[in-house]
């Protein structure tokens, strides 16, 4: 049997996240450099867009199923990831590096006694092994690091990894039922906050920060989110004010997030901001102050008022998305 | 009931990072250190549930580090937890070692709830608390935003993307605090003295030093200054054709 990686997929509500697909993907990747075979696998009750895999390279997913696993299970995903990457010789597991995979990789990890690299940004192959760069200090450096366990686990940092789709042509779908699956520690309820999207899976972020001057002006910025399709985001001070709730707080303390644009209003760039945006791959900076530390990261700024910038702006956007 | 609390020491999240002669680890010098923000939500977590429960509940901090982690640990006595243990160990860097080094000695204790914070502000992997529990059987509720214990059961909310999901578990159980799980209180005047008098148990680290091997430490590519468009709205087209036609962004 020839050694495998193994990506290991993620389904809300029956569907596979797009960071799935990337993750399939960087195993595809690896596995063509190392000179072994990729596979997926997923834990969930019905999937609906499983044949999507196919664009990736995938040939073989493997579904466990049991009707009480649409919803996450800590206990009964990470018992049978485990043995499933057991029986199917896996020297390599690659898990997204989200809500879901920050709890479940450590957890296979110790079942595995494998070790574990979080929150990968590069994944590269050197003298036939795996070399992984991750941020630490909330991005404000980066490590090159190898693990030397038997079987190795990476998670990979949304949105980082472009996904590669390929000629393929199908995908060979194993769907096995879990016995008895371990609920000892499971989720009951999700509780949906408002607003759309999380800054931690959005392609585009809108953030605002103190020169938003109250939470009442904070319609402005989810206006412009809106018609860009982008999450909200918030400095530190915004969120210690109780202007916006935590989860929308970007940076050392908050998410560390790599948007493809990330748009600061009213942010001058305190250095534990700037950790945890700066890897984004365009910023743009809308602040009245032209000496804010935040322009020294910007790809493009206006320095002026952004309470006149960014109606003009979700003004201008909307006239070519029309 | 015994209840841990693992916590660490993290420069100050305002610090500049400087990389170190060795380029493997950061430049300590003329860096300020402080209990990781996430863990005084663990700690304050801990001391409420003493108080519920009352009896003689014990509060326990464990730490792995060299000696200048007494001064954290130290301020988690002040705050109101009842003994202080140290790993004593400065080169052990991998989550996986520090997660065994801990899990041992709660079970030594029979730790029966622990906390620690939902990540340590230095490496940021975020998963000792899921390690330890793995390793000693324990349940676990990771980045948890409100936590209820009633009796042996627990509910609590973990913040995931886009919500909360309600996770139902029960002792024995890891739970790792995100923000917003509580108001951490501050050392009173005599909590500090009495800190001041308690002993901090010192104990060899193990000798497992982890699967990882850090090859480099570097600076993240430096990103040139951009370019200012303009000081009002008329440099929005400006802007937005910009975001189209060469970020290709929009």
């Amino acid at each position: 049997m020839a050694e495998k990686i193994l990506a290991i997929l993620e389904q809300r509500e029956g569907s596979l996240k797009k960071v799935s697909f990337e993750a399939a993907s960087v195993a595809v990747n690896l596995a063509n450099q190392l000179g072994l075979s990729a596979e997926a696998v997923v834990v969930g009750s019905e999937i609906n867009n499983l044949s999507e895999l196919s664009k990736f390279g995938i040939s073989k997913l493997t579904h466990l199923k049991h009707e009480q696993l649409n919803n996450y299970s800590p206990t009964a995903y990470s018992d049978a990831i485990a043995s499933f990457a057991k029986e199917s010789g896996a020297k390599v597991l690659v898990f997204p590096n989200t809500a879901m995979g920050v709890d479940l990789a450590p957890r296979v990890a110790v079942k595995l006694n494998s070790g574990i690299v979080m929150d990968c940004m590069k994944l590269e192959v050197k003298e036939n092994d795996i070399v992984a760069t991750r941020p630490v200090y909330a991005g404000k450096a980066l490590i090159d690091l190898k693990l030397n366990s038997d079987i190795k686990i990476f998670t990979i940092r949304p949105n980082v990894f472009k996904p590669q789709t390929v000629n393929s042509t199908s995908v060979d779908i194993d769907v096995r039922t879990v016995e008895n699956p371990n609920l000892k520690t499971r989720v009951t309820a999700f509780k949906k906050s408002e607003g759309k999207l999380d800054v931690a899976e959005a392609d585009i972020i809108v953030s605002g920060g103190r020169g938003m001057k109250g939470p009442e002006n904070f319609h402005l910025i989810e206006e412009l989110a809106e018609v860009l399709g982008a999450a909200v985001g918030a400095s530190r001070a915004v969120v210690d004010a109780g202007w916006r709730p935590h989860r929308e707080q970007v940076g050392q303390t908050g998410k560390t997030v790599s948007p493809s644009l990330y748009i600061a209003c009213g942010i001058s760039g305190a250095i534990q901001h700037l950790a945890g945006m700066s890897s984004s791959k365009y910023i743009v900076a809308i602040n009245k102050d032209k000496d804010a530390p935040i322009f020294n990261v910007a790809d493009y700024g206006i320095a002026g008022d952004v309470f006149e910038i960014l109606p003009a702006l979700t003004e201008e956007i909307k006239k070519l998305k029309s | 009931m015994k209840i841990a609390v693992c916590i660490s020491q993290v420069p100050d999240t305002a610090t500049r990072i400087k990389i170190g002669a060795d380029h493997k680890s950061i430049d300590p010098s003329g860096v300020t250190f402080i209990i990781n923000p996430y863990d005084e939500f663990a700690i304050e977590e801990a001391l409420k549930t003493k108080e519920k429960i009352g009896g003689d509940s014990v509060v326990y901090v464990i730490s792995v580090g060299d000696d200048s982690v007494k001064e954290t640990l130290r301020k988690a006595l002040a705050m109101g937890a009842d003994e202080a243990i140290l790993f004593k160990d400065s080169n052990q860097k991998d989550s996986f070692g520090i997660a065994k080094a801990l899990s041992e000695e709660i079970k030594t204790l029979g730790c029966e709830l622990v906390f620690t914070g939902k990540q340590s502000v230095d490496y940021d992997s975020g998963i000792t608390g899921q390690l330890i529990a793995e390793m000693l059987g324990y349940n676990c509720v990771s980045v948890v935003v409100d936590f209820k214990l009633d009796g042996n059961k627990i509910i609590a909310e973990r913040e995931i993307e886009g919500g909360r999901e309600v996770v139902e578990t029960e002792l024995p159980a890891v739970i790792t605090a995100q923000k917003g799980l509580n108001e951490p209180r501050y050392a009173s005047l005599k909590g500090i003295m009495a800190a001041k008098k308690k002993t901090i148990l010192e104990k060899p680290a193990t000798d497992f030093n982890g699967f990882t091997e850090i090859l480099d430490m570097h600076l993240p590519p430096s990103k040139q200054p951009g370019r200012i468009l303009g000081t009002d709205k008329s440099a929005v087209p400006e802007l937005v054709r910009l975001l189209r036609e060469e970020a290709k962004v929009i």
